[in-house]
């Protein structure tokens, strides 16, 4: 199995894990203040509209020629990738709130607790739509992750093994805990999902724009070496940054 | 319209996020790579260096907010 095999598995199910984590925590959240009926079909009927869009994308991308595909798909993994770059080292430096699942749980609970019923079609409306929001922005996540690594790597079905194994394992681990997974060190990795979305970009990016990578594929790894030495450099600037003194001002 | 207008904003917040200069400096750098990789120039170098100045150009512009 080559390197870059390897890191697109790692990259899926990293990535999707940490989506399914948050909208596990929803889905909890309003299941079981509200009751299971509304909110599993809830989930159920996203995930159908998210499996037609894995149908209708994955054979139509497969007619786009390599090198634009690569392209396309290294410039938006760039560009998404480095948003979760960012959030993850301000995070880490300090700056912004680490997020907290359990917080976010309990928000969810009280704010399923305070709404009204609305019956419609037999369903609890507010936990349908409560639920499939949740799964289809989060999903929606997983699904760009999963096509755009799949596809610029020619390796759908790998790319959706490494989904599909962090499904099992979110969805088992959920049942396990009745409770959100808030020992999941949920911030190191969206950390680590920021730097391969970013590296895995930087990596497609410049081979579709006609880049030849000395050492081809080992050069994936030196990406991740810089992006990820440099983004660690960032960190601690931005730290030592946040703990420095005001300068006092000199009396006139 | 309204359904048109979160739809856009949705791609929006998906794709350009927070800074919308972090999103332009990668088009920047990513059409300056094609073009000198289509003049004979192995570019490599230039995409890695390019996204490093522009998220610590980006976090700096947002904890000199903060602070």
């Amino acid at each position: 199995m080559s390197t870059s095999t390897v890191l697109v598995i790692l990259g899926t199910f990293l990535a999707s894990a940490v989506e399914m984590v948050e909208a596990l925590t929803i889905v909890l959240g309003v299941g079981i203040v509200r009751g299971w009926r509304s909110t599993l079909i809830g989930v159920g009927a996203a995930l159908i509209v998210l499996a037609a869009l894995v149908a209708a994308l994955g054979p139509a991308l497969s007619v786009v020629p390599i090198e634009t595909l690569r392209l396309i798909v290294g410039a938006l993994l760039l560009a998404f990738g480095l948003q979760w770059l960012r959030k993850a080292i301000l995070r880490s430096s300090g700056y912004t709130p680490l997020h907290d699942e359990d917080a976010a749980f309990r928000r969810h609970r009280e704010e399923a607790a305070k709404a009204g019923r609305d019956e419609r079609a037999g369903l609890d409306w507010y936990s349908f739509t409560v639920a499939f929001k949740g799964v289809l922005l989060e999903g929606l996540e997983v699904v760009f992750i999963v096509i755009s690594f799949g596809s610029a790597q020619n390796k759908i079905g790998l790319a959706a093994a490494g989904a599909a194994a962090a499904f099992v394992l979110v969805v088992g681990a959920g049942v396990l805990a009745r409770g959100p997974l808030e020992q999941v060190p949920e911030n190191t990795i969206k950390y680590a999902v920021g730097l391969l979305l970013t590296s895995f970009g930087c990596f497609w990016g410049a081979e579709g724009a006609g880049v030849d990578w000395p050492g081809d594929e080992l050069s994936l790894l030196g990406v991740i070496a810089f992006i990820g030495a440099s983004s660690f450099m960032l960190v601690r600037v931005l730290r030592r940054r946040r703990v420095a003194p005001a300068p006092v001002e000199a009396p006139a | 319209m309204k359904y048109i207008r979160s739809f856009a904003l949705f791609w929006w917040n998906f794709i350009v996020g927070d800074d919308w200069r972090v999103a332009a400096g990668l088009a920047v750098a990513l059409g300056l790579t094609y073009l000198l990789t289509h003049e004979g120039v192995n570019a490599w170098w230039l995409l890695p260096v390019a996204i490093v100045l522009l998220l610590a150009g980006s976090l700096w512009r947002e904890t000199r907010r903060a602070s």
